[in-house]
């Protein structure tokens, strides 16, 4: 138990390794062994060691998690609480075992080291073979670490960090223009849903001073009143946090509106379509509002918009994958409306169910990403399912795992994803019947796209050229083995959390949750349906897949006119076209959102060189320069030309009055003369007068 | 091991040691070849570094708040003092600055081919009067140093600078001045209300002085009006610097026409001065004004934040678009020093470090491939991680540094300080946390025109990869990055003190509820410690 710190760090360190210390200078063999290598230690260490023992001690035994400090991560400093008091916020390195991160640590590590190994065979062709499993392991440890984190704030490390491996991933073909387009997208709408999360991170610490688990659940569940009183915008705390955790759920679980990155995602390879975007990282979300589920029961309206989006995400990505043709986008599709499944059983309060159906769901949708990357793997690359068919034939081993994958999804009994499907079902089912209606609607299109997706890649003749049929081929035994290993999940993976019929209590799986998932007060966990009305949905929601199976075999089962669409795109071509073309809201996102972004700034930029810093400041540049001219001009013709003025006019004065110095004696005598004169004569006037 | 810092005057050797070295290359190195000098210059700056980390050792966190102290009589007519000391802020930008300066001389080996004995003489003497603003405590010395390296930074500029370099430098240098001069005008103000009474306002009647703690002190005691009018000149003075919102248009010219060593000190140290200069004078100083003026601040550093987030994903040249990234992150650092609690100023105080390695190391880069393409025009690339590997995953590291990635730096940072900013007001943290998503946006976009897609670009073939010497620069940096992301408690530690210290001076409420609490001498300890 004490060795849980060594779990994420085993796949960091294999990252580290490849990606700096061997880097350019590994062979393929010594690559592979430290990529797998590592994460198989952690898995061997995390199922047979690790996880035991924690079942084993006192602490489980008293409903506690386990919990280890590495060391103080961020002393941020002094906040001042809700309550009015200071306290001092500091965020440990630390991680926390319980039931709910054990069976989080359980799914990504047995997952994630089964699509390692299948990518040795998926990507043992492509260059960049080192850097994919440098990335690979590297998300393997952030997944981990927001898994195993005993706060929110290394859950947020997390959170980002497989943001960011999902964004090279994605990218990893980076010479091609799509693919490090498709990546930036990811991570920018899912940044969107960070920054939410980030504003629930900081109500929490200014409210508890502290964003531990324990702490907070134990305070909150303690004294609920703290989380219900009134905090902004007319919510209380609890609705505020579980808001705006809700965003980030929205970005990286790819939930109504922030779904519109998890279908481009395809661009990748398709492990990481397996493993990031199907079994692990999409279901962080899930992992998140579980965790967090007191928040949830503290704040009902909110609840009820996770269920209510959860549930229109669910039904409106089942309708786009439809009728996409590309076979990662319907698995795309499908996920994206699985996921909204277990919204809907979070929402409603069924937190144990929904992390039931993320784990069974991991296996089924795992395994179908990796059986349809062993069906392109076959084709040469191609992703279109019109130039496919036929292919059970060439692939059997790929086919029999994709069948059980199919049938799990479906929701045929038995197998995982009837139990867990069926328990959102019922959970809906006490929640609100129109929520559970639309579950159910939901269930018919999933078993009828599935099936659909079966016999247009499977069944019916191939539709390629024969040259590339030649080419189709079963894969390696690499490959084979973990479609094996996961379809036997698929198939008995559901049966730890088996409903609970009347007296007979099986659901072993919701017991072990319990102790994360258990209630403040009125809202129950378990749901408690009459054992009558339980078989009565369940059958109906078999009756319900029966259907939807029964018209995909009608109308692609078969025949031969499967090359393109069917008869309903013929007789509804409007709704084709609709669902085809996932209802513009990539198209609305870019004309509004995106545009709106990119031309806000331009014209800011242009604000920014055209008035401030062309009017205003080279304006008071040019102020300046005019008002030097100005005091120039006044100081050239005004000062100075009075200046010069005044020496004019001596110099004119002088020159006049040199005239009467002119050293002829003559002149002088005339001038007395008539000086003389004129005072005689004024004087005489003058004297006459008077 | 480091005791003997103690014994000598550790701060005006770490301050006057680039410019002993530029007096001997003016003197003693008239026919030396550039190599030596430049090799000269490196060794001066790397020899700087090194004597100024055993600071970081030997500083007492729980010890007095300014340590290292030197004080010697001036100026005495006027009450002008020699005064040097650090606390831990100023600890960590010298660090800093000392730091950036090895970079900074490394990188300019090869982008510097003209007159590179006067440039290397500038850069010398730009780092001395850096590091003495960071270590004065005296108003009047403060000032000097203010003003003295504005001047090898209008040269460097001006000279190795790109082909506007006159119109960027001389708008540098009338913008700052602007800001300085103001500045003077607010220190003459409280100079002359601490003695002899200034218009209107009477004096204190106490001895001449431009002792900044002798300000502390006194900042109860300032009226509010003339703590208001006080607060507007320095807020001109240091807004210019910072830069904030709207007085920021100076920095883009600057930083695309001044070469990259210029870039890098500009926007790793010079800024901070700013944001310095807000800590270190406006709060403790005026905390009247400040409280009052809270919105507006507030208000203008979210505006700076968005506002420069937007205009970056406008740009076209790589240069620019950095330039517009840091008024946004500095706004980050603006809110996180008026979100008047310790942890939005811890915050703020750690972004400031965070800011000089992330966005001097984004400068370093653009550099390097500047000087292979001589084009900083993100259109002209495309395709080159092909290309430059190495290249291409340090520049990712930068840039994830720069977006705030769990792990790195910049998150630590801009998380504590939009904690501390929720928690004084809560929608100001709201509006701050778009400007994360619209730093991804600008920086991953940038990124993916450079570095992925096809290699369109027949000159980009064959681009060299980094060498040995700028691994040297680069790897030290990265290496920073990483450490504030997974382990910045040290960092924490030694600036705990002095952001308590500012934060009781500046909010009543704080103070308060730290004198009731266990410590209760823990602040008159503090104001007693300043007397001394």
């Amino acid at each position: 138990m004490q060795a849980l710190w060594l779990i994420p760090l085993l796949p960091f360190l294999g990252a580290f390794l490849n990606g700096v210390v061997l880097k350019g200078r590994a062979s393929k063999r010594l690559i592979t062994g430290v990529a797998v290598g590592s994460v198989g230690l952690a898995t061997v260490l995390a199922l047979f060691y690790v996880v035991p023992s924690y079942l084993r001690s006192a602490e489980y035994a008293a409903g506690h998690g386990f919990e280890q400090v590495l060391w103080v991560w961020l002393p941020a400093g002094f906040l001042k609480l809700t309550s009015g008091v200071f306290a001092e916020l500091t965020i440990d390195f630390a991680f926390l075992l319980d039931p709910l991160s054990a069976v989080m640590l359980f799914v990504v590590t047995f997952v994630g080291f089964w699509i390692h190994v299948y990518s040795i065979g998926y990507m043992g062709h492509e260059d960049g073979y080192q850097r994919y499993f440098t990335y690979l392991n590297l998300f393997m440890g952030a997944m981990l670490l927001l898994v195993l984190g005993n706060n929110f704030l290394v859950m947020f490390i997390g959170w980002e960090g497989v943001g960011l491996c999902s964004y090279l991933l994605i990218g990893y073909y980076y010479r091609q223009e799509f693919p490090p387009y498709a990546g930036r997208k990811a991570f920018i709408v899912n940044r969107i849903g960070d920054a939410g999360f980030l504003m629930a991170l900081f109500a929490l610490a200014s409210t508890f001073g502290s964003l531990r688990y324990t702490e907070i659940f134990s305070r909150a569940a303690e004294d609920p009143s703290l989380l219900e009183s009134p905090f902004v915008m007319g919510l209380t705390l609890a609705s505020f946090v579980a808001l705006f955790l809700f965003v980030g759920a929205t970005g990286k679980s790819a939930q109504i509106p922030l779904y519109v990155w998890l279908p481009d995602a395809m661009a990748g390879p398709t492990p990481v379509s397996a493993l990031i975007h199907a079994a692990t990282m999409v279901t962080a979300g899930v992992y998140m509002v579980a965790r967090a589920n007191i928040v949830y029961q503290l704040a009902p309206g909110v609840s009820g918009v996770v269920a209510v989006v959860g549930c229109l995400t669910a039904i409106f990505a089942a309708t786009i994958a439809l009728a996409q043709t590309d076979i990662k986008r319907v698995l795309a599709y499908s996920t994206v409306s699985q996921l909204g499944y277990m919204f809907l059983a979070a929402g409603v309060g069924a937190y144990s169910v929904a992390v039931f159906h993320l784990m069974t769901h991991a296996f089924f949708k795992g395994l179908l990403f990796l059986g349809s990357g062993s069906v392109i793997h076959a084709v040469g690359g191609e992703q279109d399912m019109r130039r496919m068919g036929g292919l059970r034939k060439r692939l059997p081993v790929t086919y029999w795992t994709f069948v059980t994958g199919t049938l799990a999804i479906a929701g045929v009994p038995l197998l995982a994803g009837f139990f867990s499907k069926d328990q959102i079902l019922a959970a809906a089912f006490e929640g609100h019947k129109i929520l559970w209606g639309v579950g159910l609607i939901t269930a018919g299109l999933t078993a009828f796209y599935m099936f659909r997706l079966l016999y247009m890649t499977f069944h019916g003749e191939f539709r390629g050229t024969q040259e590339e049929w030649e080419h189709v081929h079963e894969s390696p035994p690499v490959m084979t083995l973990p479609l094996i290993v996961l379809a036997v999940g698929a198939v008995i993976s559901g049966w730890v959390g088996l409903p609970r019929l009347g007296d007979w209590d099986w659901n072993w799986f919701g017991h072990f949750l319990e102790p994360v998932v258990h209630g403040v007060g009125g809202h129950g966990e378990a749901h408690h349906a009459s054992l009558g009305l339980e078989l009565l949905l369940m059958a109906l929601s078999v009756a319900v897949a029966g259907t939807g199976i029964f018209l995909a075999w009608r109308t692609y089962g078969g025949s031969q006119e499967l090359a393109g669409g069917a008869w309903w795109a013929d007789r509804f071509p409007g709704l084709h076209r609709l669902l085809l073309n996932k209802y513009y809201v990539d198209e609305l996102y870019d004309r509004t959102v995106v545009r709106g972004t990119w031309s806000t700034a331009r014209n800011l930029f242009r604000f920014d060189a055209g008035f401030i810093d062309g009017f205003l400041v080279n304006g008071s540049r040019h102020v300046t320069v005019a008002a030097a001219y100005l005091s120039g001009f006044f100081d050239k013709y005004v000062v100075d030309g009075l200046v010069n003025l005044t020496g004019w006019l001596l110099q004119f004065g002088s020159r006049v009055f040199r005239r009467l110095q002119t050293g002829v004696v003559s002149q002088y005598a005339m001038v007395i003369a008539v000086g003389m004169f004129v005072l005689v004569f004024f004087y005489v006037v003058v004297a006459l007068q008077s | 091991m480091f005791d003997w810092v103690l014994q000598v005057p550790i701060l005006s050797i770490i301050c006057y040691l680039p410019l002993a070295g530029a007096v001997i290359i003016v003197v003693f190195m008239r026919g030396t070849s550039t190599l030596a000098i430049q090799r000269f210059a490196t060794l001066v700056a790397a020899v700087d570094f090194v004597v100024s980390v055993p600071l970081w050792f030997t500083f007492e966190r729980q010890g007095e708040l300014f340590q290292f102290r030197e004080s010697a009589n001036w100026i005495e007519a006027i009450g002008a003092r020699y005064e040097f000391g650090i606390d831990g802020i100023a600890l960590l930008l010298v660090l800093l600055t000392t730091f950036l300066g090895v970079a900074a001389f490394l990188s300019s080996w090869s982008a510097i081919q003209v007159r590179e004995k006067e440039y290397y003489i500038f850069m010398l003497l730009l780092q001395t009067g850096m590091l003495g603003v960071f270590m004065a405590m005296d108003f009047f010395l403060f000032y000097v140093f203010w003003e003295v390296m504005l001047v090898p930074m209008y040269f460097l500029i001006g000279i190795w600078g790109g082909p506007r370099r006159l119109y960027a430098a001389i708008k540098f240098f009338l913008y700052t001045l602007v800001g300085s001069v103001l500045m003077l005008l607010g220190i003459l103000a409280l100079y002359f209300y601490n003695s002899t009474g200034l218009l209107g306002w009477g004096g204190l009647g106490n001895p001449r002085s431009f002792f900044i703690p002798q300000f502390h002190e006194i900042s109860s005691q300032i009226p509010p009006d003339l703590q208001f009018w006080i607060f507007l000149v320095f807020f001109v003075g240091f807004a210019i610097k910072v830069p904030m919102f709207p007085f920021h248009t100076w920095l883009p010219d600057a930083h695309v026409e001044a070469p990259t060593a210029g870039s890098v000190i500009l926007a790793g140290v010079l800024l901070k001065m700013g944001t310095y200069g807000f800590v270190r004078l406006s709060l403790p100083i005026l905390p009247d004004a400040t409280l009052k003026l809270l919105p507006w601040m507030a208000g203008l550093s979210i505006v700076g934040i968005l506002y420069g987030a937007l205009v970056a994903m406008a740009q076209k040249d790589m240069k620019k678009l950095v330039a517009y990234s840091s008024v946004s992150h500095l706004g980050f650092v603006m809110l996180g020093v008026f979100a008047l609690n310790t942890a939005g100023l811890n915050g703020a105080v750690l972004q400031m470090i965070n800011h000089g390695l992330s966005t001097g190391a984004l400068f370093l880069l653009v550099g390097v491939i500047y000087e292979r393409r001589h084009t900083r025009m993100i259109a002209d690339y495309g395709g080159i991680s092909s290309e430059m590997p190495l290249f291409a995953t340090i520049f990712m590291v930068i840039t994830l540094s720069s977006i705030g990635l769990p792990t790195l730096n910049g998150f630590i940072g801009e998380f504590t300080i939009l904690v501390g900013a929720f928690n004084r007001t809560w929608w100001w943290a709201l509006l701050a946390v778009i400007g994360i998503v619209l730093g991804a946006a600008y920086m991953l976009w940038m990124y993916q025109r450079v570095f992925f897609g096809p290699l369109k670009n027949p000159e980009n073939k064959g681009l060299e990869d980094l060498n040995g010497r700028e691994l040297a620069y680069l790897i030290p940096i990265v290496a920073m990055c990483f450490w504030i992301g997974l382990y910045p408690k040290p960092f924490f530690d030694i600036m705990e003190k002095p952001v308590d210290y500012i934060v009781q001076k500046v909010d009543p409420e704080y103070a308060a509820a730290v004198a009731d609490s266990i410590e209760p001498a823990a602040g008159a300890d503090l104001l007693a410690e300043i007397e001394d």
